[in-house]
């Protein structure tokens, strides 16, 4: 149920960048995700229709990137999915190993109408 | 010609650690100390909270903020009866602390009285993980009667700890918990964590724990002019 906060987030960002660009509408949102960050897209999808409505952002599009969790050795260098990492590095078997994706939670970009192409019917 | 695509690049938990920016902030200048607990309900928050007052107070001035999704404050309450100043939030309902309630919390205790501010979170593996609340170090309290799988299933929490408290290891002969394959997925996630293996029942490792905490606590409280 915390997404409800989160996609408040999202929405403030969203018509901030868009107010900003002189955009009328907001046709598509990219949104990062990684594998570690506990928010789940069906339920931002869900307060997103609900949150959006009335705004320039309503009916947008939710595209979500989900970036898988991955680790670095820090002994041989390889980098593999946390998945597969329970027993240590699956190359050399060292437990030194750095979380290097998958903590992601961002607006990578939108997708917007200005309000000059709206007035063009483009 | 149509659309336009612009790039965003912006964190969506922004708003929230810009608050937590400023707790941290109001924190360092009053000299106090904080720490954001964290754990499964039952793990033994409330009751190493408890211990660990018995251990440092009243040389070590404790407050204490405590968040349920109730209006229950039994927590906030024990925490009282041990010695700390104490603030209940209700986050009604909410699964986790945020930024904003740990400001309001903070506007209600007296920091020039406290060294050091414990934060009592939500009960829960998932979603505190996520929500810097401007705090120094966050203590995540696992105990040995969850299972030794807990941080291969819930890497966020254990990603993110400064401090790993095991409790209950009174129970060890009675479990099957294996300590070793427990602290090796903490460790995969999270090398530099720092672990203390304590039993707030007959008080085994509390004084290791509590040492680390005061000598924390001290370090960071001001040389005031007198």
């Amino acid at each position: 149920m915390h997404e409800l906060p989160v996609t408040q987030h999202i929405l403030e960002i969203v018509l901030r960048h868009a107010e900003q660009a002189n955009a009328s509408r907001v046709t598509d949102i990219y949104l990062v995700i990684g594998q570690l960050s506990s928010f789940i897209d069906e339920s931002i999808q869900f307060y997103w229709d609900a949150l959006s409505r009335g705004t320039q952002a309503e009916g947008a599009r939710l595209h979500f990137e989900r970036v898988a969790a991955e680790v670095l050795c820090q002994v041989c260098g390889v980098r593999s999915p946390l998945a597969e990492i329970g027993q240590g590095c699956p190359r050399c078997g060292s437990l030194r190993v750095k979380v290097v994706a998958g903590e992601e939670f961002y607006v990578r970009a939108i997708r917007v109408q200005t309000a000059d192409e709206v007035e063009r019917g483009v | 010609m149509g659309v336009k695509v612009i790039s965003v690049l912006e964190n969506i938990l922004q708003a929230n650690e810009q608050v937590a920016a400023e707790n941290r902030a109001r924190l360092d200048a009053a000299g106090v100390y904080a720490i954001n607990m964290m754990s499964s309900p039952g793990a033994g928050k409330t009751a190493l909270i408890e211990q660990t007052l018995r251990a440092l107070s009243p040389q070590v001035r404790i407050g204490m903020i405590n968040g349920d999704t109730t209006a229950a404050s039994m927590d906030a309450e024990r925490g009282a009866q041990a010695g700390a100043q104490a603030v209940h939030i209700n986050t009604g309902g909410n699964c986790h602390l945020e930024a904003h309630m740990v400001r309001q919390a903070l506007a209600a205790l007296d920091l020039s009285a406290l060294d050091l501010i414990i934060v009592e979170n939500v009960g829960n593996l998932v979603c505190p993980a996520g929500w810097d609340l401007g705090v120094h170090a966050r203590v995540v309290v696992a105990s040995v009667t969850e299972g030794a799988d807990k941080p291969y299933k819930y890497p966020s929490m254990y990603r993110g700890a400064d401090v790993l408290v095991l409790n209950k290891i009174d129970l060890l002969p009675y479990l099957d918990f294996d300590t070793e394959y427990f602290l090796r997925g903490v460790r995969l996630l999270n090398p530099e964590v720092q672990v203390f293996q304590v039993s707030c029942r007959t008080g085994e490792g509390i004084q290791a724990w509590s040492a680390w905490l005061r000598e924390r606590a001290m370090r960071n409280r001001p040389v005031r002019i007198r």
